[in-house]
């Protein structure tokens, strides 16, 4: 069972390798990293199974919210060319 | 034993592939989401060599800020490398080969991996694992040694951390501030 999960979950990571070196836009490119920082928590949960440490989940917890801050601020940075910018009514202010 | 084996191996392939990929893109913001993956490759790679704080701080700063940090200085120079001329050049390639050659040939006196009569296993790892759960009562023996027994060692780190950080804040922050505050004016 553990073989299956681990085989899938490397193919998958192949896979969204194979889509940010080819990926034709930027969308696919932040798509398939934002994927593999996924695969990347699985994977480490994985390895946590494995390695019978349930304190592993814990970090895996921690990628997943790394994961989402930097997409976050990726997607931003994209859209506005800055980190500081507020949106478009400029209610930061 | 042996899907940990292929673990390891799919994880460095996947190095190496990526590695090749980067040097031959020519579009640089692929290339920031590119090393991206590459970080957090090689953090699973440290999680597997049950080194959790390592692939952490590989995690954030190679994954995290150093994403951001490439993605503002693209937004400054340009999103294409320029091209060079590609000429092949014999002293390059001879330095790298002798200095891998030395290399490979130097892993040959280190210590079997993992052998438990290893220097580093014999030293004063095993006074650390008998007594750091009595002596500091940290349940993890890596976070002991980083945040008792050489506690002011990580002070002094993150005094560090935080005046370089402190210095980029102050070089990089003041330029972003300026059209704001103009901005802010201009609202009144």
């Amino acid at each position: 069972m553990i073989v299956a999960a681990a085989l899938a979950i490397l193919v998958a990571m192949s896979m969204a390798i194979v889509r940010a070196l080819l990926g034709p836009t930027i969308y696919d490119r932040i798509l398939a990293i934002n994927l593999f920082g996924t695969k990347t928590v699985m994977l480490i949960t994985l390895i946590a199974a494995l390695a019978g440490r349930a304190d592993y989940l814990d970090i895996a917890l921690v990628y997943a919210m790394i994961n989402f801050i930097a997409m976050i601020a990726v997607l931003k940075f994209f859209e506005y060319g800055s980190l500081g910018h507020a949106g478009s009514d400029g209610q930061g202010e | 034993m042996v899907l940990e084996h292929l673990i390891d191996i799919s994880l460095l392939v996947f190095l190496a592939v990526i590695s090749v990929a980067l040097l031959r893109i020519k579009d640089l913001f692929a290339a920031v989401m590119i090393f991206g993956i590459y970080s957090l490759t090689s953090a699973s790679l440290f999680m597997v060599l049950a080194a959790a704080d390592v692939a952490f701080t590989e995690a954030a700063v190679g994954a995290g800020i150093s994403t951001i940090l490439m993605l503002a200085t693209l937004s400054i120079t340009g999103r294409e490398e320029k091209t060079i001329e590609r000429k092949f050049k014999l002293l390059p390639l001879l330095i790298v080969s002798i200095t891998g050659a030395v290399l490979l040939y130097g892993i040959r006196d280190l210590p079997p991996f993992g052998d438990a009569g290893n220097p580093a296993q014999v030293h004063v790892a095993p006074r650390y694992i008998e007594q750091s759960p009595v002596e500091t009562d940290v349940p993890n023996i890596v976070t002991s040694v980083l945040a008792s027994y050489r506690g002011f060692d990580t002070l002094g780190e993150v005094v560090v951390i935080f005046t370089a950080g402190l210095g980029v804040a102050l070089i990089i922050g003041r330029r972003r501030r300026l059209p704001s505050k103009k901005e802010a004016s201009s609202h009144e």
